[in-house]
């Protein structure tokens, strides 16, 4: 039982002095002077501040492999086969107060793989174990300068944003056309019938067709934004969430209009053309403008202070705490179709929690414990310096990387480093 | 009233009256800088050197910090600004950046900061800063008045420089400092695709090594033999001499607590006396030395990742604190270009990881002018400085401040960028959606 915190449950509004009580890896009561019962265990949360755990809508960490760049659609392949229990990065994140990630596929092709909702569950060496148990499936579309990239360097489709619209009309086109055959297997009568070819990429594509798989769609600009709402309400497809969404923010009318959902950035701009035009206004704007919208890392650097990257929705456009701070939890947890479990503090959801030292909008907020399922996985008053899982016994001397913010903004980059290197082998 | 006189009566007004329309303009309109007299009165003033102004007066006067303090006498033609529940505090300074020299990062020929080769000291990073980079008006908004923007790769990339973030040509920007940027050879791998085996790196050290002490000899040679009427032209290592007279300031970069300590015994082996070093990630290791050999340090960025996997989460945090505590000298730098404006972040975590707000406010302000070698100019708010200063509606540090007015060298900088632009066109866009829109209408199937 979490005692005397100061509780911002995101949906119900601040509660001062209040205790929250966790049993069975849930949240069971909140409320002013409550007993524990026999047998559980009491923090004392005096002067603290308790927040629903942070959720990243866009993250890369805890994976062996982020892009399977062989072809321009690979709906076949899943991230949930690539897991990796043992990143640091996963307990680095925990320190910054995240339970939840949102482990994506890269960017490299038009219809990419699909991603994993992770809970942070670190310690386990099993990868299923950091898996967001029923959380609904999801996948990775892109558009833009990265896939295009790759066919502007062999000299074949998608070279251009057309290119794009084209290949991704073509996909649900076949994929309407291979539902069709199956159906028409299923409905025949006749028991010499033959199946059709049984093809995992297109039964994905299926899937989205029906509504089974949510869409997050790596995108910039405002017309390839706009494009792909057109292809979706032609092929009838709903559940669409925007990642990185640097210009969403003019088409934000539209994007309210449509029901899309957008995931970005709090501030940056400018490593590429497509981002040129952005404003750190883009969170703001959309709030204001209807569109359920969370702030996400895309990094194993700043995934560590997304509540600072929320925060500055203060500078850009006067969000109130309460909007700012669903910037990381509820909008995130909607966006990934595990509202119901995780991202507000109510009684019933998952005891996902974070404690801070200072109210974490402030700058000078230090996240001191997190827990996941009533787990605590952090906490920095016994912080063992070395949180390694597993030591490569190879390596004679640690590596010394050193940070490099261009590195950071080049995640998005080296994905497609590595899909034109792939092909360049190919030569 | 005679005609004359009302002719001189009109111009007067004009001539009073065209400052302040062209300052409250229309969105439509270009709105400029201007200079002249200002008295910002009844604000909370941090001096920096010399403590907290409750309820004071700053005086601006054609560039220049003409008087500051509690009871200031405002002269009538002073523009007053009242700053009632404000703070004003120097203009922040970010001892790392490449601002003005990569307007797009992924675009080749939108970047200027490294030239071909492994020696080129004599480039200047001042004749590359586009004065009109879309990023100067988003970083200066913020409060960040000054920044070092160097050049990088290779082992002697250039000169870097310091600029004001406001003027027409890089002359007007420049503010007063230049140094020499050295890339200290690097045992740790370098970068996350290129790691190399133990061998390799000792062997690459070594090579590097002896380039930069080659050049470095030639450059205490020519110092020597200078003026003898028989030096041919060699710019690349006449670039170098001021730093081996010790007029010129040479940046070390350097991360690895090793290198540290061999840049260290390399800087006291060569004996010069105004060396900086950079980077600095593990100087949390080696503090101490550092302490001890009495060179000051530009830290950052300071929200990063740990340079060891092993390392506790929050040492990238912690740095600037513990190398303070040793007793370094610390400003902190971002070593970014387009969001230079999160300076006040990276204090402000160094702050919440042990620095504290006084200290880390110094690390932006008055120790970066020291280090940069310009704090006879700015870096405080002190009588005779340039007003480079700015006002906020509380701690810069913190997000939800409001920086309300910036001064770059006395100029009033109009509170505007791209960014702010965009919102104020999209978040009530005109028009709208068209309701009922028909191309994102979901087509029953």
């Amino acid at each position: 039982m979490i005692k005397n915190a100061t509780v911002l449950t995101v949906t119900k509004g601040t509660l001062t002095n209040t205790d929250v009580l966790v049993s069975g890896g849930k949240i069971s009561r909140i409320g002013k002077g409550l007993n524990a019962p026999n047998g559980v265990q009491e923090i004392d949360a005096t002067g603290k501040f308790l927040m629903p755990g942070i959720i990243d809508a866009h993250s890369h960490i805890a994976l062996s492999a982020v892009n399977e760049g062989t072809s321009q659609v690979t709906s076949e392949v899943q991230m949930g086969d690539v897991i990796d229990p043992f990143d640091v990065s996963i307990y680095r994140a925990l320190a910054g107060g995240v339970t939840s990630t949102h482990a994506l596929h890269g960017s490299a092709n038009v219809i990419g793989g699909e991603s994993e909702t992770l809970k942070l569950r670190y310690g386990s060496t099993n990868p299923e174990d950091l898996k967001f148990e029923n959380a609904p499936r999801t996948i990775k579309f892109a558009l833009g300068e990265n896939p295009t990239r790759g066919g502007r360097s062999r000299g074949i489709q998608p070279s251009s944003r057309m290119g794009v619209e084209a290949m991704l009309r073509n996909s649900f086109t076949d994929a309407q056309a291979y539902r069709a055959k199956w159906n028409a297997y299923k409905a025949d009568k006749n028991p010499r019938k033959i199946a059709p070819e049984y093809d995992l990429r297109m039964e994905t594509l299926v899937d989205i067709l029906e509504g089974r798989v949510l869409v997050h769609c790596h995108s910039y600009r405002a017309d390839e934004i706009y494009m792909l709402m057109k292809v979706f309400a032609d092929f009838g497809i709903t559940k669409l969430t925007y990642q990185h969404a640097n210009e969403a923010y003019k088409v934000a009318p539209e994007l309210a209009e449509f029901g899309a959902m957008a995931s970005v950035f709090a501030d940056w701009w400018a490593y590429k053309l497509e981002v040129y035009y952005s404003t750190a206004y883009n969170a703001t704007i959309l709030t204001r403008n209807g569109v359920t919208t969370s702030i996400n890392s895309d990094s194993g650097e700043l995934i560590r202070h997304l509540f600072h990257e929320a925060a500055k929705t203060q500078k850009y456009g006067d969000l109130t705490d309460e909007e700012a701070l669903s910037l990381i939890t509820l909008n995130p947890a909607k966006q990934l179709g595990i509202e119901n479990r995780v991202g507000s503090i109510e009684v019933g959801k998952d005891a996902d929690l974070a404690l801070f030292e200072g109210h974490p909008l402030s700058v000078y907020a230090i996240p001191v414990m997190t827990f996941v399922d009533g787990v605590k996985y952090f906490d920095r008053a016994n912080d063992i310096k070395d949180q390694r899982i597993y030591v490569n016994p190879e390596q004679a001397v640690e590596n010394v990387t050193i940070f490099n913010r261009e590195d950071q903004h080049r995640c998005m980059d080296t994905e497609v480093v590595s899909f034109e290197a792939l092909f360049s082998n190919n030569k | 009233m005679k005609g004359a006189m009302k002719r001189v009566f009109q111009l007067i007004i004009i001539a009073i009256m065209v400052p302040l329309l062209s300052f409250g303009q229309e969105d439509d309109q270009v709105m400029k800088a201007r200079g002249g007299k200002f008295a910002l009165t009844n604000a909370k003033i941090y001096t920096v050197t010399n403590g907290i102004i409750e309820n004071g007066t700053l005086l601006i006067n054609n560039g220049i910090i003409e008087a500051v303090g509690a009871n200031v006498k405002i002269p009538a033609d002073a523009e007053v600004i009242d700053c009632k529940g404000k703070e004003i505090y120097p203009g922040m300074i970010d001892s790392g950046t490449k601002l003005g020299l990569s307007e797009i990062e992924s675009i080749a020929e939108a970047n200027d900061f490294s030239e071909s080769g492994d020696l080129t000291p004599q480039m200047q990073a001042l004749s590359a800063v586009n004065p009109n980079s879309v990023s100067i008006p988003v970083t200066r908004v913020s409060g960040v008045t000054t920044v070092w923007t160097a050049p990088a790769g290779g082992v002697l990339p250039g000169t870097a420089a310091t600029i004001n973030l406001f003027g027409y040509t890089p002359d007007q920007m420049f503010a007063g400092s230049k140094g020499i940027i050295m890339n200290f050879p690097s045992s740790g791998g370098g970068g996350r695709f290129r790691r190399r085996s133990p061998e390799e790196q000792a062997k690459a050290v070594e090579r590097a090594l002896k380039t930069v002490n080659d050049a470095w000899d030639k450059a205490e040679l020519y110092a020597k033999i200078e003026g003898s009427g028989d030096v041919r032209d060699y710019p690349e290592i006449e670039a170098l001499v001021p730093v081996v007279k010790g007029s010129m300031a040479l940046f070390i970069e350097v991360n690895a607590a090793k290198d540290i300590l061999t840049a260290l015994e390399w800087i006291k082996k060569r004996g010069y006396k105004n060396v900086v070093l950079t980077g600095v990630a593990e100087g949390w290791r080696v503090a101490d030395k550092i302490a001890e050999a009495k060179v000051p340090v530009v830290a950052g960025p300071v929200q990063a990742i740990p340079t060891r996997d092993s390392d506790a989460y929050d040492a990238a945090y912690a740095n600037p604190a513990i190398m303070h505590k040793a007793g370094v000298k610390v400003a902190i730098r971002t070593g970014d270009t387009e969001n230079v404006r999160n300076l006040p972040y990276h204090a402000g975590f160094a702050a919440a990881y042990g620095m504290g707000k006084e200290e880390a406010l110094k690390a932006i302000t008055i120790n970066a002018a020291q280090i940069l070698g310009v704090s006879d100019q700015i870096g405080s708010i002190e009588v005779g400085k340039k007003a480079n200063v700015f006002v906020s509606t509380g701690d810069p540090f913190e997000t939800a401040t409001k920086i309300t007015n910036v001064f770059i060298d006395g100029y009033l900088i109009p509170m505007t960028s791209q960014q702010i632009r965009l919102y104020d066109e999209f978040l009530n866009r005109t028009p709208g959606v068209k309701k009922n829109d028909p191309a994102i209408q979901i087509k029953k199937k």
